[in-house]
């Protein structure tokens, strides 16, 4: 088959896979709870009702509101797009790199926001407000620790990226990619508004940060907002799959990491709004001893 | 053809500076008669120097010659070339605009104030114009002057605003400190060399002792970077730009603060010779400081004009940190990386122009209206004012570098830039261009934060005051102005692939390289950095995101809704006063950053005889200005007790002063007598 087709296919697989690791993450906590959690097509016909549903729109709301769940989706497709997910080829990864795929995955949340502050109510000015915040601490550590793995690699590109510690022995990296690891995996957390940063299950205000942002959406805008929630934060977990992990079976890897933050959210609390810049500072100082590691180390062939 | 092209330009904008004067019936002629002859000297700016740029022409013009200094002489090489472009095209704008905008100044009829501003708009734009292609050290001082001088005459334009007088001294004062710089790194110059032109100065290079060479590198990179306004010299800038008309405010944004970086780039790279590796890391911490103090202070405003000002402070930090690693590379012996960097540098200072000039005249639509640049007044005014809201949205996502827009790209460029670094040895440059990378991300997420702050509550959600709920749109003049920079800040992002061969010429004659295929960092619309690291096509970008935008809408529609008031917690109604305010969204930033900030609040409440019946409240915060504090109080105090000191000699007898020249005149005669 030719790569254009795979990679189109690629983006079309995730899709239809995102909504299912979410699931995943559901079940297990819903086992953590002595719960039997929801059944595996649930988290699709949600989906597929608020397609359905008729929506309700703020008076106040101007055509931001309208256009952002569009452009927040077409962005998430577009950075989805980038990213290595079952096979290599990506359909994107010619006209764009890892910078790219940051400030993609910002364009969509610069819309949300935005939208969040359309229909003039408090809620939304706070969801805005805090999805801001976080999101301008996450950039850099994200940002850092894509720099610090290309200072090995002498790229950015994502593709070549995730290419390149196949071919290395193992222990020669490890020290340096298990801090960046460690890194993004904080990062991923806070984007995909998992507990200990954000609890995606709660509409208590103190508490809220994302769900507060899209408070005023309901049904099809609701679907694609929600969707392309799901779709991040799978490629968030293909990210770290990929990248760190060169070997194995792609799902696998996913639904271990799915485990993993699952296994996060079970044990631990959310933290108060203002320890959270702690932990992503955690992230950042972890990229950055990746770098000076491999200064100091071992210098890069 | 250029020659007489150019000579036009300055004529146009000769006789745009007078014609307001010659129109003394028509306040409305007058107005018609400065733009127009300044919006035409902008298009004929534009031609000549695309044509110089493209076809790599030039000319060198010299004038009458007075003994000591030498003939004026005017002249355009590539890189002058790409600033009067930049200049002009801008200028042609901002004048289109300024033909709806300078209305509200039209008045009674008593007092020509339209004349004085396009006496002084016109003046302005013809100084910038021939700053950048003076070649001789003296007459650039003059020019600069003028542009200092007349800028300063258009801060404190609405003179009878006590803050724009008070801005206005703040910026005569400071400009000044700075001119006086720029005036000691000449004379410098001219001790060595002999001559203030500018070619003896290139040809003597590389026989500066370096003691003189460092010398003359401070003294211009702390004169002009007072006028570029980097930190910790930036605290005229959100007091002088605010107070101008917004066009005018746009120009000095847009592209007074640039000439600073076109007289620092033909330092650096023409009359300095060998670089040290040291200066470019001195350049690269001062550019990171002023992105980051920049847009922290930024996202700190509610005056929406002086959060704008703040903003170019940290746009013009991340244009020198392109000319910083331009300066590393270069002494490092990169040529390719030199060039890069440069570009990126060059890049984002057009795109900062098209943004930057494009939020000013939008905050200056929106002042027009509404006569507030209080954000906390605002609000709504997407419904009343649809096109100018549509326009600022696009300078917003420009600004933050959100893709497919120009401002994106530059950023990359600037990364990229930087990221090339960490492949060479010296001054820790492995460690911290990465990092330096990483906060310059930082700085873009603080800036898409900040301008959420900035178009949220401006424009979203409902009126907070009356006169955001009367406002209307603005003059078709002014939407054209706000149209045509719209498109460019979008055509300069996805034709980036086009617009790099333009800058490669300059870039190249910048940094004195003759070979002219040196550079090809773009190929078929993709933008490819050195040495393979990374290449993006915006081009690509943008059609697959409007294709997934438009295949979206088609599929899905808008779909069934119906329209009822946003949740009230079930309330009665919401009142446009329980939005979040400017202040309260950037909260969590006050906080985390309050070592910073050091914030003071007050909160005052009246309350009937209960705590939960309270009858008024008045919450104040204020941030402390960290650089007003440790620098300038305490040199004002020095300056102040110093002036008490001098007093003491200045007692007001003329005895006194007859003996102080006779005391002069005796040691001046013993000074004779011994040498």
């Amino acid at each position: 088959m030719s790569p254009i087709f795979l990679s189109i296919l690629q983006v079309i697989l995730v899709m239809a896979l995102a909504p299912g690791v979410s699931w995943f993450i559901k079940k297990l906590k819903g086992a953590s709870q002595n719960r039997v959690g929801p059944a595996l097509g649930q988290v699709y016909f949600d989906l597929i009702k608020l397609f359905r549903k008729e929506m309700v729109v703020s008076e106040t709301a101007s055509w931001v509101f309208h256009a952002a769940p569009f452009v927040l989706f077409a962005s998430t497709l577009l950075a989805a797009g980038l990213v290595p997910f079952f096979w290599k080829e990506t359909l994107l990864g010619f006209a764009g790199d890892a910078i790219l795929l940051v400030y993609l995955l910002a364009l969509g949340r610069f819309f949300i926001a935005l939208a969040a502050m359309d229909a003039g109510t408090s809620f939304g000015g706070m969801g805005s407000s805090r999805e801001m915040f976080l999101s301008s601490l996450t950039e850099p550590a994200l940002l850092l620790s894509f720099f610090a793995f290309s200072v090995h690699t002498k790229t950015t590109s994502l593709q070549t990226m995730a290419a390149s510690l196949g071919s290395e022995p193992l222990t020669a990296t490890l020290f340096f990619t298990a801090l960046i690891f460690g890194a993004m995996l904080i990062v991923t957390l806070v984007e995909s508004a998992r507990i200990p940063v954000d609890n995606p299950a709660t509409h208590l205000e103190l508490t809220m940060v994302h769900e507060a942002m899209i408070l005023e959406y309901s049904g099809r805008y609701l679907a694609l907002i929600e969707w392309s929630h799901q779709i991040r934060q799978l490629l968030f977990f293909s990210l770290l799959a990929n990248l760190f992990f060169p070997f194995g079976f792609y799902l696998l890897k996913v639904f271990a990491l799915a485990l993993l933050v699952g296994w996060i959210e079970i044990h631990s609390a959310k933290l108060r709004l203002f320890r959270v810049p702690d932990l992503i500072a955690i992230a950042f100082v972890l990229a950055l001893l990746s770098l000076l590691g491999q200064l100091i180390i071992g210098r890069p062939s | 053809m250029i020659t007489s092209l150019f000579l036009l330009q300055l004529a146009l904008l000769v006789f745009g500076a007078v014609a307001g004067f010659l129109c003394r019936r028509s306040e409305e002629q007058a107005n018609w008669a400065v733009h127009l002859s300044a919006v035409f000297a902008g298009a004929v700016g534009v031609i000549y120097s695309l044509t110089a740029l493209t076809g790599g022409r030039s000319f060198d013009l010299g004038f009458f010659s007075i003994s000591p200094v030498g003939p004026l002489r005017l002249a355009i090489d590539p890189l002058s070339a790409f600033f009067v472009l930049v200049i002009s095209f801008l200028s042609t704008v901002t004048s289109i605009y300024a033909i709806g905008y300078s209305r509200h100044y039209q008045g009674d009829g008593r007092d020509s104030r339209i004349a004085c501003l396009g006496f002084l708009y016109n003046l302005f734009i013809l100084s910038m114009i021939l700053v950048v292609t003076a070649r001789d050290a003296f007459y650039f001082l003059i020019f600069w002057e003028v542009m200092s001088l007349v800028s300063y005459f258009l801060v404190v334009f609405e003179h009878t605003k006590p803050e724009a007088r008070q801005a206005g001294i703040f910026y005569f004062v400071m400009t000044h400190a700075g001119t006086a710089l720029i005036a000691a790194a000449f004379w410098l110059l001219f001790i060595e060399t002999g001559s203030f032109s500018f070619d003896a100065f290139r040809l003597h290079a590389n026989n500066l002792p370096s003691v003189v060479k460092n010398a003359v590198f401070l003294c211009a990179l702390a004169g002009f970077g007072t006028k570029a306004g980097l930190v910790p010299v930036h605290v005229w800038l959100p007091r002088a730009h605010p107070q101008a008309p917004s066009h005018v405010s746009a120009l000095m944004s847009g592209v007074m603060i640039k000439t600073a970086v076109y007289a620092l780039i033909r330092f650096l790279f023409t009359f300095l010779g060998e670089i040290p590796l040291w200066w470019g890391t001195l350049l690269l911490t001062v550019a990171i400081l002023s992105t980051l103090f920049g847009i922290l202070y930024a996202l700190m405003e509610h005056d929406l004009k002086r959060l704008l000002a703040f903003s170019s402070i940290e746009n013009m930090g991340i244009i020198f940190l392109g000319v910083g690693m331009a300066a590393v590379f270069t002494s490092l012996g990169e040529p390719l990386y030199a060039g890069f960097a440069l570009i990126a540098a060059l890049y984002h200072l057009m795109n900062h122009a098209f943004f930057k000039g494009l939020l000013f005249l939008g905050a200056g639509s929106v002042l027009s209206q509404t006569h507030t640049r209080n954000m906390e007044q605002l609000g709504g005014l997407i419904r009343k004012m649809p096109w100018t809201a549509g326009a600022f949205l696009i300078g917003c996502l420009a600004i933050s570098a959100l893709p497919p827009m120009n401002g994106f790209v530059s950023e990359w460029m600037t990364l990229m830039a930087l990221l090339a670094g960490s492949g060479f040895d010296g001054e820790g440059l492995r460690f911290f261009t990465p990092v330096l990378a990483s906060l310059l991300g930082f700085a873009g997420a603080l800036a898409a934060t900040c301008f959420v702050k900035a178009f949220g509550i401006t424009f979203l959600g409902s009126p907070r005051s009356s006169h955001s709920e009367q406002a209307t749109e603005a003059s078709v003049s002014m939407k054209v102005g706000l149209g045509i920079l719209s498109a460019g800040c979008v055509a300069l992002g996805i034709s980036c692939g086009w617009m790099i061969p333009l800058l490669n010429r300059a870039a190249n004659s910048a940094l004195g390289y003759s070979d002219e295929n040196l550079f090809s960092f773009s190929r078929q619309g993709f933008l490819v950095s050195p040495a393979g690291m990374s290449q993006i096509s915006p081009l690509v970008i943008f059609f697959t995101l409007a294709v997934l935008l438009i295949a979206l809408v088609v599929l899905l529609g808008k779909g069934v809704y119906r329209i009822g008031p946003s949740w009230a917690c079930g309330m009665p109604a919401l009142s446009p006063r329980m939005q979040y305010s400017a202040i309260g969204y950037s909260k969590p930033m006050r906080r985390v950053f309050s070592f910073l900030y050091r914030p003071t609040r007050r909160v005052e409440v009246e309350e009937e005889g209960h705590d939960l019946l309270r009858t008024a409240q008045r919450f104040e915060v204020k941030i402390e200005p960290f650089f007003e504090k440790i620098l300038y109080r305490p040199a004002v105090q020095w300056i102040s007790r110093l002036s008490e000191r001098a007093k003491q000699i200045q007692r007001g007898h003329i005895q006194l002063y007859l003996s102080y020249i006779f005391i002069t005149l005796l040691l001046l005669l013993i000074f004779v007598r011994m040498s």
